[in-house]
């Protein structure tokens, strides 16, 4: 997924934008822009959470080469917003099992939908 | 604004010329793993059904409850990611150095004070608060790195290429710039001193590269056209005028 300019650099082109592996990753960045905006958290609360999860991560022996940047991020986004009272980690596990369940109920092909889960957990 | 310090756990010295680094408010992890990249990614394609990442299956999950909550619009998280990765980029940043190059009012305003020199021309907010202008002269180049994360002025630059999150650019940046440099196909005289900035939270960097020679009736728009991201951060030159014709 990655584009020619991320492994030539010097490439005499226009260079245009953000790298984005997954888009998970586009994903993430987008809810922490659009909490910031809310006002869920200051800037500098999501620096602070972000540069702890590095640290933290680092101390765990990560090599931190890039690739793992954004799972850092998704980590830290989780921790705010389960620090901000807004869900706690239980109801994030059974949101993310039920999102399992509606993919493995999913066809290949369609979309991905939490209607899909069997249970019906939310929705 | 902090003025570039060597280095305490050392910039070392190379081909007979001194490194400056920035001086660091924070503790650095100079790890040198290029080897060791992470393959910890849940693949499995022998299934008929849809499959979700486990990360995928935690972005859904805080999505749904932001959602449910009316703390996000999916509708203006789709924005969000498009004007990151159409309308900021570094489009921004270079109409910023093209007007540097062009109006020396400007460029005195933006030495002053680059954060409000910028937000002149409607770009600022998160991520470009505290910004600093370096400039590259005949006898100095500057490259930009955060060796603790990967601070970054988004407003100006869109958002950052994988490699400048990588720990070996951050870690190799300081250590060895002319190194780094080369691998971007960039070499310079070995009397050009090169300094590096750490980005941090607190403040962000910019560097302005010198006007390409042979550019002299060219128009703020046709010089936009040579900046690019690289040049910004430090790790290229701009384009010359020929690489555009």
């Amino acid at each position: 997924m990655s584009r020619i300019e991320d492994f030539l650099p010097d490439l005499p082109c226009d260079v245009e934008g953000p790298i984005f592996a997954e888009p998970w990753q586009a994903q993430a960045f987008a809810m922490t822009v659009a909490l910031h905006q809310t006002g869920l958290f200051t800037w500098s609360e999501w620096a602070e959470a972000l540069s702890q999860e590095i640290k933290r991560a680092q101390a765990e022996g990560d090599p931190d080469c890039g690739d793992t940047y954004y799972d850092h991020w998704l980590n830290a986004l989780e921790a705010l917003v389960i620090a901000k009272g807004v869900a706690d980690e239980t109801l994030l596990a059974a949101l993310r099992d039920a999102w399992d369940r509606a993919a493995d109920a999913t066809p290949h092909g369609e979309p991905i939908v939490l209607e899909n889960d069997p249970q019906h957990a939310f929705g | 604004m902090r003025p570039p310090q060597v280095n305490g756990q050392g910039p070392v010295e190379k081909r007979g010329r001194a490194v400056h680094a920035s001086g660091m408010t924070h503790q650095t992890h100079d790890h040198d793993h290029d080897e060791h990249h992470h393959h910890d990614h849940d693949h499995e394609h022998d299934h008929d059904h849809s499959e979700l990442s486990e990360v995928a299956l935690r972005v859904r999950a805080l999505e749904t409850i932001l959602t449910r909550k009316g703390l996000v619009d999916p509708a203006a998280l789709d924005a969000i990611v498009e004007t990151y990765e159409t309308k900021i980029g570094p489009r921004n940043g270079a109409r910023v150095i093209a007007r540097a190059w062009t109006d020396p009012a400007y460029l005195a305003r933006l030495r002053e004070n680059a954060t409000a020199a910028i937000a002149e021309l409607g770009y600022g907010g998160r991520q470009g608060e505290h910004m600093q202008i370096v400039e590259n002269t005949t006898d100095t180049h500057n490259m930009v790195v955060c060796t603790l994360c990967s601070c970054y002025p988004w407003p100006v630059l869109g958002l950052p290429p994988v490699w400048y999150k990588s720990a070996p650019y951050r870690s190799r940046a300081v250590i060895d710039p002319r190194g780094v440099l080369k691998d971007f196909g960039v070499t310079l005289p070995e009397t050009m001193q090169i300094r590096v900035w750490d980005s941090t939270a607190e403040m962000r960097y910019l560097v302005l590269p010198m006007r390409p020679a042979g550019t002299d009736s060219w128009s703020e728009e046709q010089l936009a056209h040579l900046v690019t991201r690289d040049s910004m951060i430090g790790t290229g030159q701009p384009l010359t005028p020929g690489a555009t014709r």
